[in-house]
């Protein structure tokens, strides 16, 4: 108490004790700007949802049997589980591969610097890339899967997933003690089982929880897949995007916003189970 | 007991040398380490080099027919003009300046606002972290569905494509949000500013002179992820009807009939951000040095 009260009094040279406004209102621009583009299109986008063409309450919007929108939310369930589980095992053996070398060496500043760069580009220009790598006039490979829904997007989204899981991963593969393998060993244990009874469990929930984040990753992506195909509405930001651009093919101006709402549920839900699965890995990885 | 052990002089390979080597029985299980270290290497840099290579040769390929070698496409850059659009130049023009921008409202409003709450303000921290990550669960698709009537709103004022900004400041959020809280929780802020206001520091001058220049390298990692992210984002200028960067390259991958330019183009893009987040990084230090 009396700590505080010096700290409080003995800051101004002059020592004057006056009021000044509350601390809290020099937040005031901040939150005022989140408010107004990051609240208000969400109380936008959940109000129109439930609204008909004429105003009223209405729960019609979400009609997951309306044509192409079943499909386009079990593409999207596809091509999340292709693209976050292909991208979770490969990114986790390169996590693996970068982690057991010298913590301080070439390869792992280099390939730290380079997920965290790659992590971020999913844009057009990554499906141009791959247009020239694999597509139908690729230079490596004229790949007939190139145009397949989903293995070939699936493989172009890997180029996104794989880094991010390095960066999500490697922390947790760093908190295996060497003490653990060690032990297990003077014990008698083999590589296998100690993956199977020590390492495996140790890093379950933490695969786990990158695999979601990567899964929602995956689902919320828009740019590769619109520059990949943009004829054919294969999964639910694409739906999002054509109900955008033309009101036709929907039947109804709000259908897009019931849409969002179902990928804002898909995504919370996968969120909420990733914070779990942080809070749970974090307990024993430190 | 191993870990006792000084580690053996003669290192088996470069890269097991962090491993303190140990007898026999672990030689074999360290050389398929060091195999498979370079197989994942290996087959992982080619998987994330060789699109790049593709894209750079189809780039440097001659307009008619296939195979020859031109940089044709590349000095078209300049003065290129998308079938029944606006100039390439436009976009990168509008691109850089949304960059600038969105930079500004980082520093201006996002930082202090982060230090303030960090040194006076603590209960509102959780409120701050919140709502700097929900962009996390609310995707650019999401977002823009949203932002569309606001947009309708603001264009009857503005029509310019700066007014992204607005939008681009949501979505940098949580990554300058994370990389700004690193900075600041890897600093002492409140034994700072208790020293720099006994010695009749005013808060602004706590948190510009005091504060920022302690965490001059959070806020250069944030300002490049800021960068990066607006160079690359389609999704809501897209949407949204406005031609920036990536929106022009999208058109010309639609529009065009010769696509040598596409890659170009796209490689350009790639090539310029990674030239204006080295000219930033390059700046940073300079800056750091010279205050330092």
């Amino acid at each position: 108490m009396a700590v505080a009260a010096t700290q409080d009094a003995g800051t101004g040279p002059a020592g004057a004790r006056r009021r000044p406004p509350a601390a809290w209102t020099g937040t005031v621009p901040f939150f005022a700007y989140a408010a107004l583009f990051l609240l208000l299109p969400t109380g936008i986008v959940i109000w129109n949802a439930f609204r008909n063409s004429t105003g009223g309450f209405t729960f019609s919007n979400l009609d997951f049997t309306a044509p192409g929108v079943g499909s386009a939310f079990i593409g999207s369930f596809q091509l999340s589980l292709a693209a976050s589980l292909g991208g979770a095992v490969l990114g986790a053996s390169l996590a693996y591969a970068v982690a057991t070398g010298n913590p301080d060496g070439l390869i792992r500043r280099l390939s730290v610097a380079a997920s965290g760069v790659l992590a971020q580009f999913g844009g057009v220009t990554l499906a141009f890339a791959f247009l020239a790598a694999i597509g139908p006039i690729g230079l490596f490979l004229k790949a007939s899967w190139y145009s397949s829904f989903p293995w070939g997007i699936a493989v172009i989204y890997l180029y996104f997933q794989i880094p991010l899981m390095v960066l999500v991963f490697l922390p947790a593969i760093d908190g295996l003690k060497t003490q653990w393998r060690e032990a297990s060993e003077s014990l008698g244990g083999s590589t296998w089982q100690y993956w199977r009874y020590v390492g495996g469990p140790l890093l379950a929930p933490a695969f786990l929880g990158a695999l979601l984040l990567l899964f929602a990753n995956s689902l919320s992506a828009f740019a590769t897949i619109v520059a990949w195909e943009d004829q054919i509405s294969y999964v639910v930001p694409q739906l999002i995007g054509t109900s955008m651009i033309s009101e036709v093919g929907l039947n109804n101006a709000n259908q897009g916003d019931a849409l969002a709402v179902g990928m804002i549920v898909m995504v919370v839900i996968v969120m909420v189970c990733y914070f779990y699965l942080q809070r749970r890995t974090s307990r024993w990885l430190r | 007991m191993a870990a006792v052990n000084p580690v053996a002089p003669a290192a088996l390979v470069e890269d097991a040398a962090a491993v303190p080597a140990r007898p026999a029985r672990n030689r074999s299980r360290q050389r398929n380490l060091a195999i498979f270290r370079y197989v994942t290497f290996t087959v992982f840099g080619l998987f994330f080099l060789l699109p790049m290579l593709a894209m750079l040769r189809f780039s440097l390929e001659r307009a008619t027919g296939t195979g020859g070698w031109s940089i044709a496409a590349w000095t078209s850059i300049p003065s290129y003009q998308i079938p029944n659009g606006p100039a390439l130049l436009g976009g990168v023009e509008i691109t850089l300046e949304i960059a600038l921008v969105v930079s500004l409202i980082v520093l201006i409003l996002v930082l202090p606002t982060m230090i303030w709450i960090h040194l006076r303000v603590r209960w509102l921290a959780r409120v701050m972290e919140f709502m700097s990550l929900l962009p996390l669960t609310l995707p650019a698709i999401v977002l823009v569905v949203g932002l569309a009537p606001i947009y309708n709103k603001i264009e009857q004022h503005n029509v310019s494509a700066l007014m992204l900004c607005w939008a681009y400041g949501i979505l940098v959020l949580p990554y300058v949000y994370r990389a700004l809280a690193a900075g600041l929780g890897a600093i002492d802020a409140t034994t700072l500013a208790e020293a720099a206001r006994s010695l009749g520091a005013s808060w602004p001058v706590v948190m510009l002179r005091v504060i920022a220049p302690n965490m001059w390298q959070a806020i250069l990692n944030s300002l490049m992820l800021t960068i990066a992210l607006v160079c690359g984002e389609f999704t809501i200028a897209y949407l949204l009807g406005y031609n920036t960067l990536s929106v022009d390259l999208f058109s010309i991958s639609r529009n065009a009939t010769n696509a040598s330019v596409l890659f170009s183009g796209s490689a350009a893009a790639l090539l310029f951000t990674f030239v204006l987040l080295v000219i930033v990084s390059y700046a940073g230090r300079r800056l750091q040095r010279h205050r330092a």
